[in-house]
């Protein structure tokens, strides 16, 4: 019963404070350039007005391209509530599982690819071959990640990792360290922010995600851009559980550890929230062809990630 | 800190006090005298004092410390090494006034040139002394250190440049030996427990049975690595003929003679280690390949060189592969002979070396196709430059014959086929030299000969320059017909020591 | 036999830390080999000597030996700051290119990398785990730092980065050094090696002087500052 609950109020949770969690990114980097900034709301009303506009569709554009918005967003949504945020007893927890989270990404990241070629133009082709690129070296690097993560708890599944971690069975591991970098690259990645990508661009040749999604107006518009703060709060959240698990509450826990679970969540993700938005505000965006060479490290750093558990009396 | 300083062997009857403090005084007092004319005999009396030290050695052995210690091995390697020394800088005294006048070098250079020189002697002899093998490792880098500032002495464009790779492949080498050591001391820590008697080579060698045999076998792939890239092992052998031609000469024939010796006794010495340990991987294979292939390197590489120095830097390198192919076969004999060859080497190589100094300094010129006709525009040195050449080529009488013969023999009893790649290279290096040999001692002597300034030199520095390659070729010839008795059974003794 | 050894809690903590602080190492060889800028590679350089400072001195402080607090303090004062420092200004004064010239390019080297520590890892997996004096993760970390930083002096062809993969290759020799317990005589060794190291860099300034100006007189480079005669 519990677990229904708590499955339904995290559900609702990833897709309410997404859009927050998107207006601290850009408050910080506002105030870190010396201006005042929209309020930290602000997204939320974004939202509201592109679900009321009306969307216009290029006539050459297919089903594929009115279905894609939805696809995509559910994807996204579905893969945020696998991953636990401030407790891990949660009704669709025996069914997570970070390869299927890597897979309903894919996922969004595909159709997304495939929108952005349905319109035919050139922009559009050129944001998908882009985005495809850095995915044929990313993926394999978060699969890597978890891989290495899978090998020190033994299990693939979100809860049970936390299980593992709170339970004391790690100490310090190098392993774990190394992952962590190459997930916080690979998070980079995904969600197209500086060093890879600029979010703010209006320069279409420099745009990688941006290009995909650039014929889509009004309520698919919306839902392309709710799926992509949705997806920051996820790689936060990945983040924040899988290294950082102090707090989450457990199968039986209480309110109190509830709200504890709740209040440790909302500090890791505002405090990530921040942290991005100051090196977003620090660092250039790098040219696309060394993209390659800063995937290539997470890659490596991965797969050291693995190599090193051979090593270490883990294993 | 200090319970290092406890250890120094500051007694005056300890002879390690000469062997050691002699060279070391030495060049803190070369290093502050002006004029070069005074430097070049304080720098042989101070040979003179260390000679004197090393063969006390042979009356009175010291007591073994943490830090040092003289046993059969290297009692030999000091006292021919103190010889040695001893007559390069005879030959140095006469050879260096010449240098200065067309080589431009000021007295601050030569200066600087004597004082590294007992520098260079001190850091040898520590290495050879050494007990712990940190101080061997330090020693052996300090070594390289002072080679390198003297090959660099005439600052010219080939000399900074030969003195920029030799500095840099012998550092990586240098390292790579320094993590070999530390996984020396940790294989043998379980048994040998902390502190500075933990890394003592005579404590290790009665426990290196209970050495852990992983470590201790990779520690001896970078030791082989590290101190063979010094010993000139092909393919590490880059640095070496660059460091000889373009170095002063007197330098050419120290690397030569010595510093090769002493890598490879440190080489040994962990090769006696590892081989104690039973359980570990038979050093004897790697130290034989990497044998074969310097010989032959060397011997192919004969053929096309157009420098004198070079010519025989190469032929520094194919010896040192006989020599480590020696011990790598191990046993007896080929323990013997690799020793023989050792000393015989060392006296033959650098009296060939005093030669090719006095050569190129009378004709002027390092490059092959112009010396020519030496024997009739120089009698004397031409003699002896043949008698060297013809020593070092491996023919008898003279001891390089026999130090040959041995390995020979021995490796066709324990392993017929192997024996046959060296014969082909020494054959290979006996053809390459003698044809140069033939072209530089025979027939009309060059311009370059003629118009030479040697009558501008007294006979007395003639004689001096002259004497100690004489000295060196009686001396293989020597040991080349006779070997005393008492030699012999110590040879015997040490090839037993060595496995 | 070697006896098999049970680590306290204490003992896990103290080799849990060292094999971060090892692992951060490594990170920054790889950095090293990762950067494209000579004023990068000399700053992760002179990062990678601080946290070499802080190994040495947690070794210190967990085996209980005094005499490497000497090895840390050498490795901060002269390795993090007086050997960048003089590199910036050697390439500043002698006009040194400012980007990395590399035989392989920075992705296959980057894999051969990560081969080289696969292979320090393989190489040290045989010993046994009960090795008490240094564990097996400190030694592989130690050797793939030292193969490292002979794939950086192997893979570039400047005089600079060169020296600077060759004092990374001493960076792991120390890091060996510290992590072997009651190992004597490594505050001589580091100075013995920091010696080599100064020389390199006197190499360099020497070598280039020559090859810019023709000569070794230093007085032509007061000439070239661009006063006239």
């Amino acid at each position: 019963m519990m677990a229904f609950l708590f499955g339904l109020i995290h559900t609702g949770l990833v897709l309410a404070a997404a859009p927050l969690v998107t207006g601290i990114v850009r408050l910080t980097k506002a105030r870190l350039q010396g201006r005042r900034g929209a309020s930290v709301v602000q997204p939320y009303r974004d939202l509201w007005r592109l679900l009321q506009k009306e969307s216009v569709i290029a006539e050459s554009a297919s089903w594929l391209f009115r279905i894609a918005p939805y696809l995509i967003f559910v994807a996204v949504w579905l893969a945020a509530t696998i991953m636990p945020t401030f407790t891990t007893d949660m009704i669709l927890t025996p069914a997570a599982d970070l390869i299927a989270l890597v897979a309903l990404l894919g996922t969004a990241r595909f159709f997304t690819a495939l929108a952005g070629l349905d319109a035919g133009t050139a922009f559009g082709g050129l944001g998908s071959s882009r985005e495809m690129f850095i995915a044929s070296i990313g993926e394999p690097a978060m699969l890597m990640v978890i891989f290495s993560l899978s090998l020190l708890t033994h299990t693939t599944s979100p809860a049970h990792m936390v299980a593992y971690v709170l339970g004391g069975h790690i100490g310090i591991e190098v392993s774990a360290g190394l992952a962590l970098a190459a997930m916080v690259m690979v998070a980079i990645a995904e969600n197209g922010r500086i060093p890879i990508d600029n979010p703010t661009t209006h320069l279409e040749l420099t745009m990688i995600h941006e290009a995909m999604v650039l014929e889509y107006s009004g309520r698919h518009l919306a839902l392309l851009e709710a799926a992509g703060m949705v997806r920051l709060l996820l790689f936060m959240s990945i983040i924040s559980c899988l290294f950082f698990p102090w707090g989450i509450a457990g199968a039986d826990s209480g309110l109190t550890d509830v709200v504890v679970g709740l209040l440790a969540w909302a500090g890791k993700v505002g405090f990530m929230a921040v942290v991005l938005g100051y090196f977003e505000s620090m660092l250039a965006k790098m040219r696309v062809f060394l993209i390659a060479d800063f995937l290539g490290g997470a890659l490596l750093l991965a797969l050291l990630a693995t190599i090193f558990l051979y090593v270490s009396e883990a294993v | 800190m200090g319970s290092l300083v406890a250890l120094l062997p500051l007694e005056a009857h300890n002879p390690l006090f000469w062997i050691l403090g002699a060279p070391l005084i030495g060049a803190a007092l070369l290093a502050c005298i002006p004029d070069w004319r005074h430097a070049v005999w304080l720098n042989v009396a101070v040979s003179v004092v260390t000679l004197g030290g090393a063969v006390s050695l042979l009356s009175v052995r010291p007591v073994e410390t943490p830090l040092f210690f003289i046993d059969d091995f290297n009692i030999y390697l000091v006292v021919l090494t103190a010889f040695v020394g001893f007559t390069t800088a005879v030959f140095s005294a006469a050879y260096i006034g010449r240098e200065s006048k067309t080589r431009r070098l000021t007295s601050r250079h030569l200066r600087f040139y004597h004082s590294m020189y007992q520098a260079f002697l001190f850091t040898m002899l520590l290495a050879l002394t050494a007990n712990n093998i940190g101080v061997l490792w330090v020693a052996v880098e300090a070594a390289t250190l002072t080679t390198v500032l003297m090959v660099s002495l005439y600052r010219t464009r080939e000399a900074i440049e030969a003195a920029w790779k030799y500095f840099i492949l012998c550092s990586v080498g240098i390292g790579l030996a320094l993590f070999g050591t530390i996984l020396v001391y940790l294989a043998a820590q379980p048994v040998m427990g902390d502190g500075v008697s933990a890394m003592a080579w005579a404590q290790m060698i009665k426990k290196a049975g209970a050495f852990q045999p992983e470590l201790i076998s990779l520690a001896f792939v970078f030791l082989l690595v590290g101190y063979g890239t010094k010993v000139g092992l092909a393919p590490l052998h880059a640095w070496l003929p660059d460091a000889h031609a373009e170095g002063p000469t007197p330098i050419s024939a120290v690397l030569s003679g010595l510093l090769l010796n002493v890598a490879l006794y440190a080489l040994l010495r962990f090769k006696m280690l590892i081989a104690a340990n039973g359980h570990a991987l038979q050093p004897g294979p790697l130290m034989i390949g990497m044998g074969c292939s310097s010989i032959f390197v060397a011997a192919f590489m004969l053929y096309r060189r157009g420098d004198i120095k070079r010519l025989f830097a190469y032929s520094s390198v194919e010896h040192m592969g006989i020599i480590t192919f020696a011990f790598g076969m191990g046993g007896p004999l080929a323990n013997f002979a690799g020793l023989l060859h050792m000393t015989m080497h060392s006296l033959v190589k650098s009296a060939i070396f005093f030669a090719v100094g006095l050569i190129t300094q009378a004709t002027g010129s390092k490059r092959i196709a112009e010396i020519r006709g030496l024997t009739v525009s120089h009698p004397v040195l031409g003699w002896a430059f043949v008698i060297g050449v013809l020593a070092i080529a491996g023919l008898p009488p003279m001891g390089i014959f026999m130090s040959e013969f041995l390995v020979i023999s021995s490796t066709f009893a324990r392993n017929t086929w192997l024996a046959v790649p060296v014969m082909v290279g020494l054959l290979v290096t006996f053809g390459a030299l003698i044809m140069r040999l033939q072209g530089m001692a025979f027939g009309e002597p060059g311009h370059l000969a003629l118009d030479s300034e040697r009558t501008h030199q007294g006979w007395f520095i003639r004689g001096v320059g002259m004497a100690p390659l004489m000295a060196h070729l009686l001396l293989a010839l020597v040991a080349g017909i006779y070997l005393p008795d008492s030699l012999v059974a110590w040879f015997q003794a040490v090839a037993k020591l060595l496995g | 036999m070697i006896p098999v050894h049970h680590f306290s809690l204490f003992e896990r903590y103290a080799y849990d830390t060292a094999h971060l602080i090892g692992a951060v190492i490594l990170m920054m060889s790889f950095g090293l080999l990762y950067q494209r800028r000579l004023t990068a590679v000399i700053r992760t350089y002179s990062l990678q000597a601080m946290v070499l400072a802080l190994a040495a001195a947690w070794q210190a402080f967990v085996q209980d030996a005094p005499h490497l607090y000497a090895t840390a303090l050498i490795a901060l004062l002269f390795k993090g700051m007086a050997v960048p420092f003089a590199l910036d200004w050697l390439v500043r004064r002698l006009g040194i290119h400012r980007t990395v010239e590399t035989a392989l390019g920075i992705g296959p080297t980057m894999i051969a990398g990560v081969a080289l520590v696969a292979l320090s890892i393989v190489l040290v997996l045989p010993v046994t785990a009960s090795a008490t004096a240094m564990t097996r993760e400190n030694l592989a970390l130690a050797m793939s730092v030292v193969l490292l930083g002979l794939l950086m002096m192997i893979t570039r062809r400047n005089a600079v980065t060169q020296v600077v993969g060759f004092m990374s290759l001493e960076n792991g020799l120390i890091l060996a050094a510290v992590g072997a317990k009651g190992m004597p005589l490594v505050v001589e060794i580091s100075i013995a090696f920091s010696v080599l190291v100064a020389m390199a860099l006197f190499g360099i300034f020497f070598f280039r002087i020559r090859e810019r100006f023709d000569s070794l007189d230093v007085a032509y480079l007061e000439t070239f500052r661009g006063e006239r005669r």
